[in-house]
């Protein structure tokens, strides 16, 4: 039977077992939304702007597996949602946004609503594309879906003009889709997994670095195994936070900018390092050439071909999805007749324990001001760890990251490789939507929240009863850090002057707020607000935390990795 | 180091403004493009010439094999190739030097494929560094104006780009 381009877009998102889809009407989308009006496959959730329906549908992902998809209409629309979409890009996370677009015949004529969607998004996507003609709909949209989940994951635009969603054809919607240039590599090459093999056995001081495609791949329980089997220590990326146990013995904590020290000694001075779904970045190793400085083997797996040697000579790449490759160096471990040099890992163990006893995440516990890192500590206690955390972007994201020990992975949501302010309260919303049973918490700034605070609205209409941890220093923290320490205490702007009552913003939105001044209220206000009587509402609650704390451990820009500030060292 | 990157993809639109943002978002130089459509109208073959260090053509192949529109990556300077660039030139031809120049085109293998009273237009192909000697030849002065399409190239023997 004949379908319209907009019954044909509707009928794909149901074939695909989408739950949601986030978006915000439009002149251009008015056809698809008529069809989402008549169907009862999925729910659409319908966002106070477009930024944070990608945002949504970013976090369903990030905490679900499956591809997120967020609808927008054709010119701002689409160019409110690029944010959205950049960030996943950076983060590597799937989703499909679909936008509206100007019909055929008006494209490239200013038209009203019109922008180059194709040409805006193309740097920031894994790949886009305008569907100009209504038989190639349904092929485009198991394409996008392919795309987006497979290889190394990423945000798939496909731009659909408004004449092409009233035309007819036969729907018929494709199993699989092949496609001859897009084909990427599961399995790793098998000499260089003996060879990796071999290397970790015959290491001293070994290292496992695990990122973001640890749990992208869902290879945490292959990562634990080898860990285990192996027993060698492992650190987690900011990004790959929740892949390794954080309270296991052998996990050193995040490394990085503010990675603990005993992580960033371990990296600096490890001989074999094995980088899993991991990338070297910028805020991860700190200067390459001073990185370089120490002698290590490095092995490197990774799905994208590209992330390898980018920034770091590796020694044995194994370009591959993590799980599979981790699951053939098990077998090939577990039949290797050498076993690890057990009087040299006692020995670099001890020397790891000895950097651990600095004890670098310690901090003032008496202090009559909130320490934010205390909220987050008991944030963890009375959620008993088991809570999903979404932040936005600063220091607040940083001491979630330290303090919040994430057990599991998907648990752990912000953005990493963009940096995006105000992704937290969106991003809450898409984890909840996908859990309705379990506790979300955002910690979140004044700063950040303040970015999509529209949201608000959003969660009262669906009845979204995230928890947002506000931690109040009334101060953009991390610009504020950095003009303390780099800029001469100049604070240029940072302040943040004007702020409303938080407390009595959430209650015009319907929602509960609380404001909470002194140290001994943290622990009471959080275990309020998770308790079974407000299990069902929104609750905001700001604590006015000290303006004056930064985020030790810090590795300045530009510096090496073994180049920190540590707290007690001001 | 110079080098010559040769590569399929599907002839999509907007498949050369992916190869294009890609060089220009990630900085990487671009001495020469050129691209049609092959044997089979669904691909579409580039030559890209390029000048970056090893770790910076690494990246390259890389990032040009990792777009979803493009099928195939070769590096036709990792082995032996044949280039190719072709070059129209319009020059000044009166008085005595309009025999000079007909004589430099010869020696060049060059082609006069439009004449009048006061020009040639001369074509030639070669390697880049030929038509630049052509260029270098000739005073000039006589130099009214010249299009170069940039180098194909194609690898020698068995060696081949194909799906």
């Amino acid at each position: 039977m004949e379908a319209t381009g907009a019954e044909i877009v509707v009928r794909c998102l149901a074939e695909e077992g989408v739950e949601f889809v986030f978006g915000y009407p439009g002149g251009a989308v008015l056809n698809i939304y008529d069809e989402i009006f008549k169907q009862n496959k999925f729910k659409h959730v319908l966002v106070r702007h477009e930024q944070a329906a990608v945002h949504a549908a970013d976090a369903y992902a990030r905490s679900t597996g499956r591809v997120g998809v967020a609808l927008v209409t054709s010119g701002p629309g689409v160019t409110n949602a690029v944010t959205g979409i950049a960030t996943a890009y950076m983060d590597s996370i799937p989703i499909v946004v679909i936008t509206g677009q100007v019909p055929t015949p008006a494209i490239g004529l200013d038209a009203f609503q019109e922008v180059d969607t194709v040409g805006i998004t193309r740097p920031c996507v894994k790949h886009n594309f305008l569907v100009k003609d209504v038989k190639d709909l349904a092929t485009t949209m198991k394409k996008a879906f392919i795309i987006a989940a497979t290889g190394r994951p990423g945000p798939v635009v496909v731009d659909v003009p408004k004449d092409v969603t009233a035309h007819l054809t036969e729907f018929v919607y494709p199993a699989t889709v092949e496609m001859r240039s897009y084909n990427p590599v599961v399995k790793g090459h098998s000499g260089q997994l003996k060879r990796a093999v071999q290397m970790l056995l015959e290491a001293e001081r070994p290292m496992i670095y695990a990122g973001g495609g640890v749990v992208l791949g869902d290879a945490s329980a292959q990562l634990v195994e080898l860990a285990r089997l192996l027993g060698f220590p492992v650190t987690n990326t900011l990004m790959g936070l929740g892949g390794y146990p954080a309270t296991d013995r052998q996990n050193l904590g995040m490394l990085g900018m503010h990675g603990t020290y005993e992580a960033n000694m371990a990296m600096q001075h490890c001989d074999v390092l094995l980088a899993i779904g991991a990338r070297f970045d910028d805020r991860v190793i700190g200067n390459p050439a001073h990185f370089a400085r120490e002698q290590r083997r490095i092995i490197h797996v990774d799905v994208d071909p590209s992330s390898i040697s980018k920034r770091v000579r590796v020694d044995v790449p194994i370009v591959g999805d993590v799980q599979n490759v981790l699951t053939e160096m098990l077998s090939l471990l577990k039949l290797a007749k050498e076993k690890p040099d057990t009087a040299a890992l006692n020995s670099w163990w001890t020397q790891i324990e000895l950097w651990r006893s600095k004890n670098c995440l310690n901090y003032n516990r008496n202090s009559p001001i909130i320490k934010p890192q205390y909220v987050v500590e008991k944030l963890w206690e009375v959620t008993k760890g088991d809570a999903y955390i979404t932040s936005d972007v600063g220091q607040h994201q940083m001491w979630a990251a330290q303090y919040y020990k994430f057990d599991k992975p998907r648990r752990w949501i912000n953005s990493g490789g963009l940096g995006t302010m105000g992704v937290g309260l969106p991003y809450a919303m898409g984890v909840q939507l996908a859990h309705p049973d379990a506790q979300v918490a955002c910690i979140t700034g004044e700063s950040s929240i303040q970015m999509c605070i529209q949201e608000l609205s959003t969660c009262k209409q669906y009845r979204i009863p995230i928890k947002i941890v506000t931690l109040n220093n009334r101060y953009m923290g991390m610009v504020r850090q950095w003009q303390e320490f780099f800029y001469g205490s100049r604070y240029a702007e940072s302040y943040m002057d004007s702020l409303p009552d938080f407390v009595k913003l959430a209650e015009a939105y319907g929602h509960v707020g609380m404001r909470i001044d002194k140290p001994e209220d943290v622990e009471a206000a959080l275990k309020e607000a998770f308790s079974p009587a407000l299990k069902e509402r929104l609750v905001f609650m700001d604590f006015q935390t000290d303006q004056a704390e930064n985020v030790f451990p810090m590795v300045g820009a530009g510096k090496g990795l073994s180049e920190m500030i540590l707290a007690e060292e001001l | 180091m110079r080098h010559i990157i040769s590569l399929l993809m599907e002839n999509e639109a907007g498949a050369l403004s992916r190869v294009a943002g890609l060089f220009s978002a990630r900085a990487y130089n671009i001495e020469s493009l050129t691209v049609a459509p092959t044997e089979d109208a669904t691909m579409s073959r580039m030559t890209i010439v390029t000048i970056g260090s090893e770790d910076v053509i690494e990246q390259i192949t890389k990032q040009l094999n990792k777009l979803v529109d493009v099928i195939k990556v070769m590096d036709l300077t990792e082995g032996s190739h044949i280039e190719r660039e072709l070059m129209l030139v319009k020059v000044k031809a009166v008085g005595p030097g309009r025999e000079e120049m007909k004589r430099t085109s010869d020696i060049f293998r060059g082609r006069i494929i439009d004449v009048t009273d006061a020009t040639y237009t001369i074509e030639l192909t070669g390697t880049g560094s030929k038509l630049d000697a052509f260029l270098e030849a000739i005073d000039p002065a006589f130099i009214i104006e010249t299009v170069r399409t940039g180098a194909s190239g194609i690898g020698r023997g068995e060696r081949s780009l194909k799906v």
